[in-house]
């Protein structure tokens, strides 16, 4: 005759297991909930945060990329197409300048690669389209985001220099 | 003008559909409500919001998702049985809605007060199984059909203790009559005159019998998500699946009904000298669905044979056991007559 444990019979016929859950339930269930209201409020995110490209220009207006083509040449998923032509000043710049953001990894190569600070991952996630052609940037789109986004790529970029 | 609507047989059609529509339609739309609430509960345990986007506060919730499912397309699996497939789902909802004829929600507020409704009940949700049965069977696909047959198999292992229970309060009572029932546990000490002292651990048992004759967590296995995607319902789409939705929901109502009827004092007032009405039968059957919605929340699901182990061998002996206790308990006037309260 096995020894019974009554312990244990007390506690499956009390459900007692059964109470201490229905209480931790009951905790839960009043504590402050964890979701992040999405879009009313946004996650946190670091000045590092590799988003929505950008071409970026010197204060005094006049654009910094000068078609070195190091972008191109480090991008592991072949994004980035750059035509380079001199302008009519004699200045090095470039004529094209698309990155495919479907073939884009968003790995940051480029603004690591890029000796001037022009090519920039800025801090933008939210660019769905709702078609595929809308996702091939070219320059222009890019020198767009640019304007649009520089004062916060410019503190990013100055947040984050002391460690690059 | 009241003579034809108590005399004349149209007269009599009309009072009845009245009084159908009563019930049904604010059903209907509180089952909307209740759906939703069940989702905010079980999320707010899992510390996140759910539906909260649709209305204010996430409330138009169900009616967005009743109008998806009739929108999409019903779609029919290769050599299913038309017929069949689109019964089962009616089946369960028809059996579903029409045990709320006998549920009473106030001093004669009940659309068929007969003397065997208890009886009544029973036969309905011995029917309710076909409707899962069929379902599983006119998929004509295996999982569907096995987890038909395991959702069958549940259901009827926990009538029997569900019955064995609702007899102990029958033979205390004296009657199948709900009306009676809820008339004998009004006593003199408001909350503790009710069912629920002296049959304390059938409380337990019924409650839980409930839950699983119902397919709700912990016993949902034939309709698990991660384990058979929907059990019998997976090869439904659109509104034969909102039909099974909705019956479902209705079948855990009419357990929350039968709870606060059987147990809890119906629309009694807890507190002797506050009146009596269909908020309080309102209130506890809101109170009971939350703790349906709490247990889905933190419970982890049973096994299937853990679940046919429960049923057959430990809660019918104990229901067995307990209705001996309660017959002798009757007879003998045991507990200052606690047990015996017909002719009160």
């Amino acid at each position: 005759m096995t020894q019974i444990d009554y312990t244990r019979a007390a506690k499956y016929f009390l459900l007692a297991d059964f109470f201490v859950g229905m209480k931790l339930g009951l905790k839960y269930f009043f504590a402050p909930k964890a979701t992040v209201n999405y879009p009313h409020e946004k996650g946190p995110l670091s000045p590092r945060f590799r988003g929505e490209h950008a071409l970026r220009r010197y204060p005094n207006g006049e654009e910094r990329c000068i078609a070195c083509k190091l972008c191109e040449a480090i991008c592991p998923a072949q994004a980035i197409t750059i035509d380079a032509e001199p302008r009519e000043d004699g200045s090095r710049r470039t004529t094209r300048y698309d990155i495919d953001m479907t073939k884009c990894i968003y790995c940051g190569f480029c603004q690591e690669a890029c000796p001037v600070d022009a090519i920039v991952e800025g801090p933008n996630f939210e660019f769905s389209t709702e078609t595929r052609e809308e996702l091939f940037y070219d320059k222009d789109k890019l020198l767009d985001n640019g304007a649009r986004w520089e004062a916060e790529i410019a503190r990013n970029l100055e947040l984050d220099a002391p460690y690059r | 003008m009241a003579d034809f609507f108590s005399n004349t047989y149209l007269g009599i059609a009309l009072v009845l559909i009245g009084q159908v529509l009563l019930v049904v339609v604010p059903l209907l739309v509180a089952l909307a409500f209740l759906m939703y609430a069940d989702r905010k509960v079980w999320a707010a345990v899992q510390m996140r919001r759910g539906p909260n986007v649709v209305g204010v506060y996430g409330l138009l919730q169900s009616f967005a998702d009743f109008l998806k499912y009739m929108v999409k397309e019903v779609i029919f699996p290769a050599g299913a049985d038309k017929v069949v497939f689109l019964l089962a789902p009616m089946i369960s909802l028809v059996m579903a809605l029409i045990a709320w004829a006998v549920i009473p929600f106030n001093e004669g507020w009940v659309v068929s007060n007969i003397n065997v409704a208890i009886l009544y009940i029973f036969a309905i949700s011995s029917l309710e199984v076909y409707g899962v049965i069929m379902g599983g069977w006119a998929s004509n696909s295996k999982y569907p059909f096995l987890g038909s047959l395991r959702s069958a198999a549940q259901m009827i292992s926990y009538e029997v203790s569900i019955g064995l229970i609702i007899i102990g309060v029958i033979i205390s009572t004296g009657s199948m009559n709900l009306t009676d029932i809820v008339h004998a546990q009004d006593g003199d000490y408001g909350l503790f005159s009710w069912y629920w002292l002296p049959q304390f651990p059938m409380v337990f048992l019924f409650f839980i019998s409930a839950l699983a004759e119902t397919n709700r967590p912990p016993f949902d296995l034939p309709e698990a998500e991660s384990e058979l995607v929907a059990g019998y319902q997976v090869e439904y789409s659109s509104t034969p699946f909102l039909l099974f939705m909705i019956g479902e929901l209705t079948a855990v109502v009419l357990m929350c009904a039968l709870t606060s009827l059987l147990f809890f004092g119906g629309w009694l007032s807890p507190i002797p000298g506050l009146p009596d009405g269909i908020l309080w039968m309102i209130g506890k059957m809101v109170f009971f669905f939350f703790i349906f919605a709490m247990v889905k929340a933190i419970t982890p699901r049973y096994r299937y044979d853990q679940l046919m182990r429960l049923g057959w061998k430990i809660f019918l002996p104990m229901s067995l056991v307990w209705v001996v206790f309660v017959a002798f308990a009757a007879r003998f006037d045991w507990f200052w007559g606690a047990f015996a309260r017909w002719g009160s």
